[in-house]
Order: C-alpha cells, then sequence, then structure tokens
C-alpha cells in the first residue's frame, strides 16, 4: 500500500487530478449549503444575465442561476459515474470470472456475449435503451451500467486466466480447496488491482456518457441539472450569451481530464504491466 | 487460411443475427405500439385491419422470421418519419453527407497526424512535442461536443468567421471536420511518435548511421517505412467510426447526415429506421475487424490462424 502511494505521489498531474477531483466532490456534496440559490429557482425578471457578483456565472433563458446548476450538475455526474461502474463491476466481475475458471460452454457464450455487445459502438446502444425506459436519472444508470461492463469482464477473463495457471492456485486445488474457495480467496485478491484500474477509467467514460445522452435529450430530466444538457440548452443562445456554453463545457471538460489524470495514475500504481488502455 | 475466413464469416453471421435478434425483441418490448396511440380510437375490425397488413397479429417470433427475410431482400421497411420513402432510400440519401465529413477527416488526420507524429519524434521535447502530448490528452478525452462548443465559441461567436452550422456550402464543412479530426489526429501522431522512436533505436539505424549515410538517407530511406506501416493497423477501426458519423457534432453543427437521422429516429421512435440503422453499424463493425485481423495475417507471417 505504501508503495501504491509512492509510485501514485510521482505522477504530477494524477495528484493534480485527484485535488480537483476532491474539491469537486465537496461541491457535489455540500451543494445545497455551497450554492447561492435553488438549482430550480426561476427568475424572469433576471434571464439571459451576463456573469456578474450576483450571478458569477449568468442566468439561463428563464433566470436560473448557473453557478447553482454547475454545481448541482457535479453532483448528477458523480451519482451517475460512480453508479454506473458499481453496475459495471456487479457485471463484468462474476461473468469473467466465470468464462475464465470453468472455460468450456460458459467461456464460449459469455465471449460470444461479449462480441455482441462490441457490435454496439460507443453510445448508440445506450440510446436505443433509453429510449425503451425513459428518461431518468436511474434510467441513465441503468443504460450506462448495461453497456460498459464489457471491458472489465475481458480484463477478468484475461486475468483470471492467467493467475489460474499459476503454481500457488495448483497448490491450493492440491490441497482440497473448493471451487468457491479458489474463487474469492485466491483468484480474486490477486485480480483485484486491474479491476480497480478498470474502475478508475470508467468512471470519466460514464460521466460523459451521462453529459453525452442528455447532451441528445435522452437524459436527465428536467429540473434536474446536468451539464450535458445545459451544454444543449446553450447550443442556440451561444451567439451573443457565450457564458451559457462555456462553463458548463469547462465544468464537464476538467472533470472528465482529471479523472483521467487519476486514472492513469492508479494504472502507474497499481499495475505497472497494464497498456493499451481505451482499446 | 480459407477455413479461417469461413469460421470467421459464420461467427460474424452469428453475431449480427443476435444483434438484430436483442433490437428487434427491445422493440417490441417497449410498451405502446405504432396504431393505439391515436386520439381518435380506432374501430376494432379496422384496427385488426391495420395489424393484419402489417403483420403484426402473428406471434413475435414470426414476425421476426419475416422481417429477417425481407430484410436479407433489401427490405427494411418504411421511416415513420418519412413515410413516402423507404429505409434503404432515406439512407442512401443522408449517408453520401456523414461519408464526406468522414473522407475528409480521415485524409487529413492522416496527413497531420503522421507529420505530427514525426516531428515530434525527431524534436523530442521540444514545443511541438509537448503541442502533441496536449492535444493528444485533449482529442482522446474531452467530448468531441466539448470540443465542438468551443470551436463556435472561438470562430463563429468570437471572430465571427465560419456560421454556427448547417449544410451545403464547403464552408460548412470546416468545423464539424475540425471538431471530429482532433481525436483521430493525436491518436494518430501518438502511434507515429512511439513507433518512430523504437525504429531509431533500433541495430540497422546504427549501421546505416555507422556506415556514413547522411541523416536524411537514414530516416527517410530506411526508418520512414519500417515505423509508417503499422499505421495501416490503425485506419480499420477508424473507417466505421468515421463513416457513421458522430450523433454529437451532427447535431451540433446541424448536419443532415446519419447520426442526425439516428438521433431524430430514436427521438422520434422510428422503429425500421433504429433497428436498419443498428443493424448496418454492426455489420460495418463486424466486417471492419475481420478485414483488419486477416490484413494484420498477411502483413505479419507470425501470426496464425486458430
Amino acid at each position: 500500500m505504501r508503495d501504491v502511494i509512492r509510485v501514485y505521489k510521482k505522477n504530477k498531474l494524477a495528484v493534480f487530478g485527484f485535488f480537483v477531483i476532491s474539491i469537486i466532490v465537496i461541491l457535489a456534496v455540500f451543494a445545497d449549503a455551497i450554492s447561492p440559490y435553488k438549482y430550480d429557482e426561476i427568475d424572469l425578471m433576471s434571464f439571459l444575465q451576463p456573469p456578474s457578483f450576483k450571478h458569477p456565472f449568468g442566468t439561463d433563458s428563464i433566470g436560473r442561476d448557473l453557478m447553482t446548476r454547475i454545481i448541482y450538475g457535479a453532483r448528477t455526474s458523480l451519482i451517475v459515474g460512480f453508479s454506473v461502474q458499481i453496475i459495471a463491476v456487479g457485471i463484468g466481475v462474476p461473468l469473467g470470472l466465470l468464462a475464465g475458471f470453468y472455460g468450456g460452454k460458459a467461456d464460449y457464450w459469455i465471449s460470444r456475449l461479449v462480441e455482441v455487445m462490441t457490435a454496439f459502438p460507443g453510445l448508440l446502444f445506450a440510446i436505443f435503451l433509453m429510449v425503451w425506459l425513459g428518461n431518468g436519472l436511474i434510467n441513465i444508470i441503468i443504460a450506462l451500467g448495461v453497456t460498459s461492463w464489457v471491458g472489465i469482464c475481458r480484463v477478468t477473463r484475461a486475468k483470471t486466466l492467467e493467475i489460474k495457471g499459476e503454481t500457488f492456485v495448483e497448490a491450493v486445488e492440491a490441497l482440497g480447496a473448493s471451487n468457491s474457495y479458489i474463487l474469492f480467496k485466491t483468484i480474486l485478491p490477486n485480480i483485484i488491482r486491474p479491476i480497480i484500474v478498470m474502475v478508475g477509467l470508467g468512471i470519466p467514460q460514464a460521466i460523459f456518457g451521462e453529459a453525452s445522452l442528455s447532451f441528445l435529450g435522452f437524459g436527465i430530466s428536467d429540473p434536474m441539472p446536468s451539464w450535458g444538457k445545459m451544454i444543449q440548452e446553450s447550443l442556440g443562445y451561444l451567439q451573443g450569451y457565450w457564458y451559457m456554453g462555456f462553463f458548463p463545457t469547462l465544468s464537464l471538460a476538467i472533470t472528465v481530464l482529471c479523472f483521467n489524470f487519476v486514472a492513469d495514475g492508479l494504472r502507474d500504481a497499481l499495475d505497472p504491466r497494464m497498456y493499451g488502455r481505451r482499446a | 487460411m480459407v477455413g479461417y475466413i469461413i469460421r470467421r464469416i459464420l461467427g460474424l453471421i452469428i453475431v449480427i443475427l443476435l444483434a438484430s435478434l436483442i433490437t428487434f425483441f427491445l422493440m417490441h418490448a417497449i410498451p405502446g405500439g405504432p396504431f393505439d396511440e391515436l386520439k381518435m380510437p380506432l374501430p376494432a375490425e379496422v384496427k385488426a385491419q391495420i395489424l393484419k397488413k402489417y403483420g403484426l397479429d402473428k406471434p413475435i417470433w414470426e414476425q421476426y422470421l419475416r422481417y429477417i427475410w425481407r430484410a436479407l431482400h433489401g427490405d427494411f421497411g418504411v421511416p415513420f418519419q418519412s413515410p413516402t420513402e423507404t429505409v434503404l432510400s432515406l439512407i442512401a440519401r443522408v449517408w453520401p453527407v456523414t461519408l464526406q465529413i468522414g473522407a475528409i477527416t480521415i485524409l487529413l488526420s492522416f496527413t497531420i497526424g503522421i507529420l505530427l507524429g514525426i516531428l515530434s519524434a525527431l524534436r523530442q521535447n521540444t514545443w511541438i512535442d509537448y503541442l502533441v502530448t496536449t492535444l493528444a490528452t485533449l482529442g482522446t478525452t474531452v467530448p468531441n461536443f466539448v470540443i465542438a462548443v468551443w470551436l463556435m465559441l472561438i470562430f463563429s461567436v468570437t471572430l465571427r468567421w465560419i456560421p454556427t452550422g448547417g449544410w451545403g456550402e464547403p464552408k460548412h464543412l470546416i468545423l464539424p471536420v475540425l471538431a471530429y479530426f482532433l481525436a483521430p489526429t493525436a491518436v494518430i501522431a501518438r502511434f507515429v511518435k512511439v513507433n518512430f522512436l523504437e525504429e531509431l533505436r533500433k541495430d540497422y539505424v546504427r549501421t546505416a548511421r555507422a556506415k556514413g549515410l547522411p541523416e536524411r538517407t537514414v530516416i527517410f530511406k530506411h526508418v520512414f517505412r519500417n515505423a509508417l506501416v503499422p499505421i495501416i493497423t490503425l485506419l480499420g477501426p477508424m473507417v466505421p467510426d468515421l463513416a457513421t458519423g458522430s450523433v454529437f457534432i451532427e447535431v451540433t453543427f446541424r448536419v443532415p447526415g446519419l447520426g442526425k437521422f439516428f438521433y431524430t429516429s430514436a427521438f422520434n421512435r422510428d422503429y425500421p429506421m433504429i433497428v436498419a440503422m443498428i443493424l448496418l453499424i454492426a455489420v460495418l463493425w463486424g466486417i471492419t475487424y475481420l478485414i483488419t485481423d486477416i490484413v494484420y495475417a498477411l502483413i505479419d507471417p507470425r501470426i496464425t490462424f486458430t
């Protein structure tokens, strides 16, 4: 563990990313106390106001304070980012363990399923699922979770296969350990690091996914704020009201970048041999 | 080799059938059918007649088999959003728009990406190297619609050079291509740089230099060729990606291409269009994976078919 922290600290960008994300998490958690207005507070007397002391990031077309909505948008992004990864781990790790450990028919069908999932590139399948499920926070988490376990499953399967061949697993087997003991007590602790790295890479992707879905109008429903939705709303106003598009895009870019920095640092610290990210 | 290709094609067909099966059944699991949301309720006989006409009274597995049968004959049905056309003719109409942007993007990103990659390999740790690294990080992590909005803020709002969107004139191509091209260019530049540096460290380069060849000859006649061959492998996945377009970029810049139509189809629940497009994309990707694997094997004789 000490080693992990030491290697992580060597990566300056990763430390910076961790620092920024901590601030974002604090903003998101204490949004009610920090933000100057309510996120759904409509003030028709002061719509489309440019940034000022009263409204640091300006107001939108129905007079909602943009800074407040960006702070609450961070909450939406973080909830989606983490929840989606919980689902992805919940589906990907058991399937990967099954395929890697038992092989044979289980492996064949799980691999076919993975292939089918990769036949739908990017977010198209998630969009399709959103059409089916309807808008809303929970549905976004489901749609993104169901479409983003493939990477974790692949890594789990590959690592399980690798570890299964090691002598210490054979030794445990020879001692007469049950399959479940080998799976959970021998193999799982040895593949937990690459899984953590995959989760680190998956969080910014899920945040990106939520913003994209909301941007297209298949995401968070009003009045809940989401950066993607704010960017989409700003498109018609960019001419003349630059701040409406500038602040949400900046928040989204900084958040996604910093999560990626952290993921890079985690990878260097936890699993130096893992290359080929974003494959 | 032939056996391997046949096996791969069979595998591809199974994957595409499974994909179509999933989309078809999900589509039918969505509550509400095309004929029961009318304001005026239809008489029961009329409704039965319509359902019969479209084969919707049959059990779902029979509907699926009929759909596949018709699809194999090139009939994907009629899009709800434009009932005077067929799904196929609508796709044929809007696809060239996306292909145009995709082709320009591929061309530009390969020339500029290779150039930047070589420059940053030869001038390591200079501003150009840092620029490439920064662009690569931005291009691969920041969503492309964020980049699109930034481009609009710079070129349309601040400088007022280019309109924010639209289609029909050459100037409308500039911003979508720019928004697109950052990510692939960055990937190519990074890839070329790594390959170039690796080649430069090899023994044959030392030999060439030792026998007194000018540096230019060493770089262009020897290193160049060996370092650039692997780039072919990058082209593979980029083709279907750019050929199907980005929903986000086309929506942002109001480009009437395939991505935009996927968006309107999803929004209007135009099921025949959605299923046809998802199948099209799945087929394109499947074929690309297949071709890439075969080309890999042809280039590198060490890869065996199993």
